[in-house]
């Protein structure tokens, strides 16, 4: 059991991630603080939140690219409902926010499920449409810190028992998710409908179904995400979180999701997301130069990926040799 | 749509027409904006009507297409060359495209000049910038020494690596820097533009060097970024954010303090000197050539350089006791 987890890939990304803050205590000591560390983990909420929604949606052979559109556009909407009518309670934001992001995400899987659109083609469009929108109904102009109140600025910040709240949820989806792929029939399906669709269908699991669910849950953490981001950052224009799908996509393959389905583990990719959130926190302290950071940062994605590949290459490696050995 | 912005456009040339017939004595200067109802140029039409007022014998066209295109100011400049208005003063929506309807306006005798974004040097006597290189770049460092009477540290957040306008700012910028002596530039980070890196750059500032005592970003996300950050290290007072930004985006971080000042072109004093200058080399009192120096009332003096164009003054500060007024306008 022992040996198995320190074979495994979220293993090898643990110890990268030590190694890693260990390379950074020695340029900038004070990065190891219990409290930088949970302030890196806060800051890296967004992301755990997003990647685990775009883990179940990569489990089932789709890709969801417009999950930082998404984020937006609920973003925008709430900001603009709490700056027109400051009296409306949070928690009825958060609820439309949530379910703004589920009825973009059905959007995607209903396209994917009922016209057969390959899914990297659908949300690039829905992509695009979506941040079109937010044009369309901020004409441009951004809501600022003082149109926003201030409950709907300080719930992500809230302390609650050491922690902002804003972790506190990011915590609270991981354990739901670990719940969902491993207790329920929902979450083994994400698993068999990307391992094997064909068998999937014998089993008795509607292939397209639980990819429009995928696409459902991805799109609602994104409009939690986007009520969020836009309080933490007290601004909502129509650029924010420009390009964060693709920092999703790469939480989860650095976290060992495979983009070819069916394979992957919450604790993946939560540790992939981390270990991004870790090499963004520490570049602005470990004093490199700013026209470096880019090829770090991608760097590091390159070989996180590239040991992805290599260990599941040994592994059909094996296979052959035992099939040579009976033959 | 295009009917409709016919229409639209027609009704405002004949109110300007009626508009014009009424004094026609007086001299008549067009304010020609990107388009209506922004609240930039509304800004600066108050500016003009400041300056027709000071000037007394002026009458000022407020006009612009309903929306920013270049098509839209052409019907505009063509319309106001048939009223023979005196001046046009326009802040283009494109540099090229409007030469051939200006030329045809100085043809007739119409004075031409452009201010804020400008035209081709042909299809213009001069252009008038809101502000300079050098100037923007000694104002930021300067907002930052002004609040830091025993100097300290301070650090500049940038957009990207790449964007032309930042880098020339915090190049002049550097260069003026010995004048303030006690303020150590310590370090130049880039957010990007997007308000998560700017946020996370600012929050990296902050725990790099744990004396600064000033982050200067001349970008209007990494402003607010970083003031942001600030409030949320419960560093108000400790660390002071400025650099250019709008308005009606600083006013919450002006207000918590996380911000004592910050800069950007006021676009009233920007419409008040456009006003000037049109009348001033209508009137003949002044020549547009490389080299001059044309003066433009309370704001001072312009001097063209070799392309006619001049700098009307330093950033605009604001501060806690204009912010309330200026929100509400940009």
């Amino acid at each position: 059991m022992i040996q198995r987890f320190l074979k495994s890939r979220e293993a090898i990304l643990l110890a990268a991630i030590f190694a890693l803050t260990a390379l950074i205590w020695t340029r900038f000591p004070g990065f190891v603080e219990p409290a930088n560390l949970a302030r890196v983990f806060n800051d890296t909420s967004p992301l755990i939140i997003l990647a685990m929604g775009q883990m179940v949606v990569i489990l089932t052979r789709c890709i969801d690219l417009s999950v930082a559109a998404n984020l937006a556009l609920s973003g925008m909407v709430v900001a603009m409902i709490n700056a027109a009518f400051p009296g409306i309670p949070i928690p009825l934001l958060l609820a439309l926010a949530v379910g703004m992001g589920a009825v973009m995400g059905s959007i995607n899987g209903l396209l994917v499920w009922k016209l057969d659109i390959p899914p990297i083609v659908v949300t690039l469009g829905t992509m695009t449409i979506y941040r079109g929108f937010i044009f369309l109904i901020s004409k441009g102009s951004w809501i600022n810190a003082h149109q926003m109140s201030p409950a709907f600025k300080d719930l992500p910040r809230a302390d609650l028992f050491g922690l902002p709240v804003l972790s506190w949820i990011a915590i609270v989806v991981v354990l739901g998710f670990l719940l969902l792929t491993s207790r329920t029939a929902l979450g083994r399906s994400f698993f068999a409908v990307g391992g094997n669709p064909h068998a999937a269908v014998y089993t008795g699991i509607n292939v397209g179904r639980t990819q429009c669910i995928a696409f459902i849950i991805s799109g609602a953490l994104a409009g939690l995400t986007g009520y969020l981001w836009v309080a933490r950052y007290a601004v909502a224009y129509v650029d924010i979180a420009g390009g964060f799908e693709l920092d999703v996509v790469a939480a989860c393959v650095i976290g060992g999701i495979s983009i070819a389905g069916g394979i992957g583990s919450v604790g993946g990719a939560l540790l992939g997301a981390l270990f991004l959130g870790i090499v963004k926190n520490a570049l602005p302290v470990v004093d490199i130069s700013p026209f470096w950071q880019l090829a770090i940062s991608g760097g590091a994605i390159i070989i996180a990926v590239a040991f992805n590949s290599g260990s599941l290459r040994s592994k059909g490696r094996v296979i052959l040799r035992k099939a040579e050995h009976t033959a | 749509m295009s009917v409709m912005k016919k229409i639209l456009s027609t009704v405002a040339v004949t109110a300007t027409f009626f508009a014009g017939a009424a004094q026609a004595e007086d001299m008549r200067i067009a304010l020609v904006v990107k388009a209506l109802g922004i609240g930039f140029f509304e800004a600066a039409a108050k500016g003009a009507e400041e300056a027709a007022a000071e000037l007394g014998d002026v009458e000022i066209i407020y006009t612009g297409p309903t929306d920013t295109t270049a098509e839209g100011q052409i019907e505009v400049i063509n319309a106001l060359i048939a009223q023979q208005v005196d001046a046009i003063a326009i802040s283009a929506n494109d540099t090229d495209a409007l030469v051939p309807a200006l030329k045809k306006a100085m043809d007739r005798g119409i004075t031409v000049i452009s201010w804020d974004s400008g035209v081709a040097p042909e299809g213009r006597e001069l252009q008038l910038n809101p502000s300079s290189s050098p100037l923007i770049g000694n104002m930021i460092i300067k907002l930052a020494a002004d609040n830091l009477p025993d100097g300290g540290d301070v650090a500049v957040l940038s957009a990207t690596t790449t964007s032309t306008n930042q880098n020339v700012w915090i190049e002049e910028m550097n260069k003026v820097a010995g004048n303030y002596p006690g303020i150590n530039v310590v370090a130049t980070v880039y957010g990007d533009d997007l308000a998560d890196k700017s946020y996370r750059e600012a929050e990296g500032l902050m725990q790099t060097y744990p004396d600064l005592k000033a982050i200067i970003a001349p970008t209007s996300v990494g402003i607010v970024a970083a003031a942001q950050a600030v409030t949320d290290a419960g560093k108000i007072g400790e660390v002071n954010v400025t650099g250019l930004g709008l308005p009606s985006e600083m006013a919450g971080h002006v207000e918590s303090g996380a911000s004592k000042s910050f800069a950007i072109w006021n676009p009233i004093d920007l419409g008040y000197s456009a006003t000037m200058l049109a009348y001033n080399l209508a009137k003949g009192n002044a020549e547009a050539a490389p080299g001059a120096e044309i003066p433009m009332g309370r704001m001072g003096t312009l001097t063209l350089d070799e392309n006619t164009e001049g700098a009307m003054a330093d950033p605009f500060v604001y501060d806690a006791s204009n912010i309330e007024e200026f929100k509400s306008i940009f």
